[in-house]
């Protein structure tokens, strides 16, 4: 499942615990990102995904599922 | 009122904090029993010898593993240079006596040397070269690459609320550090400043200088290469890792009931107005006579030079030329520590204050290892070649660097 993989990734990335993260529960708040925490959620999903995330994908993302979403969009664009 | 008139006098400067992360050891007590003993920190690097270099050697220091001390922006932040600085520092606190809730409550500055910073930035533009799209370099490596990305990491790490800002004045950044922090404090301008020097000790920080030739040479063993003013020497070894001084005015030292370990009495500073790389003998003399008189000692109360003698051929003969010019006949004793610990570069010339810091504490003077022969030069130098063991309160410490600029200062044991 790419949610799995997804969450694998910012568990280790941003060092949180896995629990924490729910579909339902929202993605910045969550992982307390910063404007410089997505610069690097840029730079994993590339190196996870192949997909190059842009500033504008990230304009409706409120929650986790909203993100897997957006990867599997992007990654069957691709 | 009261506060104005404090500050418009001059402050005395003292040492209370000193931490170290250098090829002699990771703690002030392992280095001071590698200088006491005579130890080399230096290796043969057989990667460097793949890499290309023509001279293989190399101080060094174990890799910090800091995922339990920092948080993963901090750690993301930094890189090899800074990691050393941060463990320096923590010691340098510690020993200073300094807690969280002292940094949270005072105005501490920050004054450290570093002149480079190479595989941060090579490592993200080789990431662009592979993409093609700086948007997959990460957020870490703009603060890494950064001269001042020792200061500007520590300053946010230490949450620090002073003068905030990098000296880079090449292989003399270190001791103008402390120099410039010596004068804020005199001035009233800063209570206390964290100063020190950090120096990266990867190969792709080191590639260029070894380009020019001016290595040691690394088909002899390795420990006996640096052998500053010996008439055998090839050239120099290079060296890296970190040093942090914390310097604050007496008066504040003597308030917070901190352990005063040294008193700064003295800084001369200047610049040759010369040749790039081949140093001369008037810059250096006239840093010397300038910390000297700023001291109010004589030369002859000097019992100690600290000298940056690097084991270069033309560097070690002018600064001992320069070392009689301004000591004539007094002959003090003279080591260089760069015999053991190759050259520190950015770092050297704080490092250097701590090493003799510990000699003068401790009661000895380290020795100029590998000094078997004089040149003519160095025949006039009362040069340490075996630890002295010998009480003494009074040191010079010198430290040059590319582009002629020059630092030397006078520190004293503090006795009251």
């Amino acid at each position: 499942m790419i949610s799995e993989k997804i969450n694998e990734i910012l568990v280790d990335e941003f060092e949180v615990d896995v629990d924490l993260i729910q579909p339902n529960l929202n993605l910045k708040d969550t992982l307390n990102l910063d404007s410089l925490d997505y610069v690097d959620l840029v730079v994993i999903i590339e190196s996870n995904f192949g997909v190059k995330l842009v500033e504008a994908d990230f304009t409706n993302i409120q929650t986790f599922q909203d993100f897997y979403d957006l990867i599997k969009r992007k990654t069957s664009e691709n | 009122m009261e506060e104005f008139i404090r500050k418009s006098m001059e402050q005395r400067v003292v040492i209370t904090g000193m931490g170290i992360y250098s090829c002699l050891g990771t703690s002030l007590d392992e280095v001071k029993d590698s200088l006491q003993h005579g130890k080399s920190g230096i290796i043969f690097d057989n990667e460097r010898k793949l890499f290309g270099f023509r001279s293989a050697l190399t101080g060094a220091v174990p890799h910090p593993n800091l995922k339990n001390e920092l948080n993963r922006r901090q750690r993301m932040s930094i890189g090899e240079e800074t990691e050393y600085a941060y463990l320096a520092t923590m010691e340098a606190l510690k020993n200073a006596a300094i807690d969280d809730a002292y940094l949270d409550t005072h105005e501490i500055g920050i004054l450290y040397g570093n002149d480079s910073v190479s595989k941060a930035i090579i490592d993200a533009v080789d990431i662009v070269r592979e993409k093609k799209d700086t948007s997959l370099i990460g957020s870490g490596a703009i603060f890494k690459s950064m001269n001042s990305t020792v200061t500007m990491n520590l300053s946010t790490i230490f949450r620090l609320k002073g003068i905030n800002m990098t000296i880079s004045a090449a292989c003399a950044s270190g001791s103008h550090s402390l120099g410039l922090g010596f004068n804020l404090i005199k001035s009233g301008m800063q209570d206390m400043i964290i100063c020190g020097g950090a120096q990266e000790i990867n190969k792709y920080a080191m590639a260029s200088f070894d380009g020019l030739g001016v290595f040691g040479n690394d088909a002899l063993p390795a420990t006996t290469v640096s052998r500053p003013f010996d008439k055998d020497r090839s050239g120099l070894v290079p060296s890296g890792g970190a040093a942090t001084l914390i310097i604050e005015s007496y008066e504040s030292a003597v308030r917070r009931g901190a352990p005063i370990l040294a008193e700064i009495l003295g800084y001369g500073f200047s610049s040759n107005g010369g040749h790039i790389s081949t140093p001369n003998v008037e810059g250096p003399a006239l840093a010397m006579e300038r910390a000297i008189k700023q001291a109010g000692v004589k030369p002859s109360d000097i019992a100690y030079i600290n000298a940056h003698a690097t084991s270069t051929p033309v560097g070690d003969a002018n600064e001992a030329q320069a070392i009689l010019q301004v000591f004539g006949q007094t002959q003090p004793f003279v080591s260089s520590t760069k015999s053991m610990t190759g050259h520190e570069c950015w770092m050297a010339g704080a490092s250097e204050i701590i090493y003799s810091n510990l000699m003068m504490l401790h009661g000895f003077i380290a020795p100029n290892i590998n000094f078997e022969n004089p040149d003519e030069h160095s025949a006039k130098l009362n040069i340490v070649k075996e630890t002295v063991f010998k009480e003494f309160d009074l040191y010079l410490s010198n430290s040059f660097g590319f582009g002629g600029t020059n630092s030397a200062l006078v520190i004293k044991k503090i006795n009251d």
